[in-house]
Formats: structure tokens, sequence, C-alpha cells
């Protein structure tokens, strides 16, 4: 199996510079980048088994003493490659506020409580489908410093990896009906509406439990599709 | 039409999710509670390669230092197979996986400890000269930006078609340098020594 990484896809992400988000203007290349051929370094990745992870790293209800506060939310969907065929084995790691839009992170110093029993860290590696589950509390929004009363959307962290190390993404999940979408610098930095909506989890009341969580669906499509042989060597 | 999931940005808060136990000044207790997936020694017992430390800052626009990126590398062992390779030149018979994860400190430092690569196969039947290569994330960067780190010194860099690409007057900023018992290798966002990054 080979694959390739078709470049035109990359019009769904943001530009590296992004003046509404302020601090992408000093960490930003300047310079163009050079186009370089995808060899056997960007075409091959890390895969991360089970032995990665451990019981309840996809259940952050359940790492501490006790329940954390909030609502009971399960997040669930599929990583996939650019032919929508599952990604299995891939390692997906989460980070979020808690409710009340706090963070676990020395520099937060938002003036919302922590819970002592959310971390707002989770991991999950894929099934052969490509499919993954986490169960979490929905984060709250909070302040930011880009600009005058500035507040981000809910949204969980997602880090994944796919086939290669061409297909690793780094993006954040939001929820449906946001009313931050339209003031928020990091969402609409991407340019294009139909891709911004990807980004955007959709409610999923079939696998709502009842009495117990609401269910959101959010599927992560990755760069990379499968080709025909040859192989690389 | 692909319909990729746009890239967002690491933001300034994964600390606990992505690098718990990783150059975390963050935490006034040292490192978070959490067990570490992805950390930044690479080295395996059974390992093959000589053994290197790679240190490195990472500065912005203003040259002040990003004290929240995150590097990740990926890399072939010394004898120039990757872990995860198709076909039949894939390495079964070792755990080194070449992959990495550091945080930075608060001056923008981060550090790997790991093997130098073999040369690797490359476009044209060629062989590509010992190199890592490297995605870097950070508060500020919508998407990552990947580069490569090469060796100085390393004869085959004359050779190597993904560097000679790269106008001769910036192929230094993808040189790590030997001094003393590392390979100091610098990251700059922009400036006269902005870092080459690769569109791939």
């Amino acid at each position: 199996m080979s694959l390739i990484y078709p470049l035109d896809g990359l019009s769904a992400y943001p530009k590296h510079l992004t003046p509404e988000y302020k601090s992408t203007v000093k960490r930003s290349p300047t310079k163009p980048l050079i186009l370089a051929p995808h060899t056997l370094s960007e075409l091959t990745g890390p895969i991360y088994g089970h032995d990665a992870i451990q019981e309840f790293d996809n259940d952050l209800t359940k790492q501490g003493k006790s329940e954390p506060l909030g609502e009971r939310i399960i997040v669930h969907g599929y990583v996939l490659d650019e032919d929508k065929r599952p990604v299995p084995d891939s390692l997906v790691e989460i980070w979020q506020a808690n409710a009340c839009g706090r963070y676990v992170h020395i520099v937060d110093q938002h003036p919302a409580p922590l819970d002592p029993n959310f971390t707002g860290a989770g991991r999950t590696v894929t099934d052969k489908n490509g499919y993954y589950k986490f169960v979490t509390i929905k984060p709250g929004s909070y302040p930011w410093g880009n600009h005058y009363n500035a507040w981000r959307p809910n949204h969980i962290h997602f880090s994944v990896f796919g086939h290669s190390f061409l297909s690793r993404l780094v993006t954040q999940m939001y929820f449906p009906g946001d009313y931050l979408f339209p003031f928020d610098p990091i969402f609409n930095s991407v340019p294009d509406p139909k891709d911004r909506a990807r980004m955007i989890s959709t409610f999923d009341l079939e696998n709502t439990i009842p009495d117990w969580a609401l269910c959101f669906r959010f599927d992560i499509v990755l760069r990379g599709r499968e080709q025909t042989p040859p192989d690389l060597d | 039409m692909s319909e990729l999931t746009p890239s967002q940005t690491v933001g300034p808060f994964y600390a606990y999710g992505l690098t718990p136990k990783g150059r975390a000044h963050w935490d006034p207790d040292g490192t978070y509670s959490w067990k570490e997936t992805i950390g930044s020694n690479l080295v395996t017992p059974d390992v093959v390669g000589d053994r290197i430390r790679i240190e490195g800052g990472i500065y912005d626009g203003d040259g002040k230092p990003i004290p929240d990126a995150m590097l990740e590398i990926w890399q072939a062992d010394g004898n120039g197979r990757y872990s995860n390779e198709p076909g039949s030149r894939r390495l079964p018979n070792t755990a080194f996986k070449g992959h990495g994860r550091s945080a930075c400190d608060k001056d923008g430092v981060f550090q790997f400890d790991t093997v130098k690569p073999g040369p690797v196969p490359g476009p044209d039947g060629k062989t590509q000269a010992p190199h890592i290569v490297v995605a870097i994330f950070a508060r500020g960067m919508l998407r990552q930006v990947y580069t490569r780190i090469y060796f100085d010194g390393e004869a085959a860099n004359a050779t190597d078609a993904v560097l000679n690409l790269v106008p001769a007057d910036r192929r230094a900023t993808l040189l790590a340098k030997k001094q003393g018992d590392v390979w100091r290798w610098d990251v700059h966002m922009q400036g006269d020594r902005e870092t080459v990054f690769f569109e791939i």
C-alpha cells in the first residue's frame, strides 16, 4: 500500500498568517514555504497500539475520586482518510476546559474554579473501523486576551495520528449552534464556511443514552488516500 | 474534492494532555500525574545507532522565546529504517519507534534524546542524507509547520535532494551543529535567520 497526499485539500486549512488571531503575526513564516517531494520520511509515521492507553483514559468522568461537575456527554465518531476509508489504530488525544471554562494549567488564570475530579485530558486508539469514543463533561466558554471581550466558543482539542507524518492533525471540535462562532478568529481562520462546518460536531439523539448523557458525533478526515501499489521499497 | 477536517491551533493549554511529563515548568509540582504516551527520549535498549542529544530554542519574530511550542520528530534508526515501513524494509525486531515529542521550557528550549538516523531512500532511487522530519505546533500557529534537521559536516548533505531545493544561503537553518555533547538546532519563525519550512 502506498498513499498520496494531494495538496489541494489543504485549502480547507487556515493560513499560517491570520492577523485577526493576533498571536499568528509573530509566529508564522514570512518567507515562502519550499515545496518538497513526499519521500519515505514523510510517507511513514508512528503507530501507537492499545498498549499506549489505560483503562478510563477515554472516560474523563472516571479519572478522579468522584464524578466531575458539569453536563456529562459522549463524544464519538470515525477517523477517516481522504477517501473516507477508516483509519484504524489511530491514537486520538483530547484536552479541554472543565464545565466552568478552566484548564488544569498554571498559565490559565481565568478566575473560574478548578474541579478536583477533572483533568480534562483523555486518549484512546481507534478500532479496526476507525471508531473512537470518549465520555467527558461539556467544556465551558472562557475569556482570552486576543481583543476586548474575547471569548472562545465551547470546544474540545483533538490531536490525531493517521497513516503517516503528513496525516498528523491537531484541531478543535466545536458544538452545534454556538453563539460565539461569529466572534471567534480561531474558528473563522478557516476561510470557507463549508470547511468550518466540518469542525462542528452534530447532536446525536440516536446514541444519546436515556437518563444518562447527551451524545455528539465528530468525524475526522485526515490527509492521505490509499493508492494501488507499487510499494515504496 | 477532498473534505479534510481543518487544522486549529494547539493553543497554550495542551500540557496535561500531550506532554504531562515534559519540561513542565508550568506545574508547580514538577510534572502532571498522568502517564506519558509520547516523550522526548526516543532511546530504547535495543535501538541501533549512536546516541545523540538534540537541543535548541524556538523564537518568534521579535526573537522572543516561544515557551508554549511543542515539537514532534520522526526519524529512522541508525540503519536508516523507519519503524513503520511498508514492504520488506520493515524492521520488526526493535522497540525503537523513532517518534518523539518535546514541550518547551520558559526559555523556549526543547530537547530530544535519540540516535543519529542512517541514510534513507529518497526520490529517484537516490539516498537521502541522514535527517529528522519535524512538525511544530504552538499557540499562534493555526496549523503545524514542517521542517527538517540535518547534521552539519555530513558529506551526503551535498547531494541530498530535499536540501538542494533550499537556496544555498538558507540551508544552514536546517543544520544541527555539534556543540560539545549536544547537537544544537534552533528554530526562528521569522527574521534574517528564518528557518526553512516546507510545503509538503
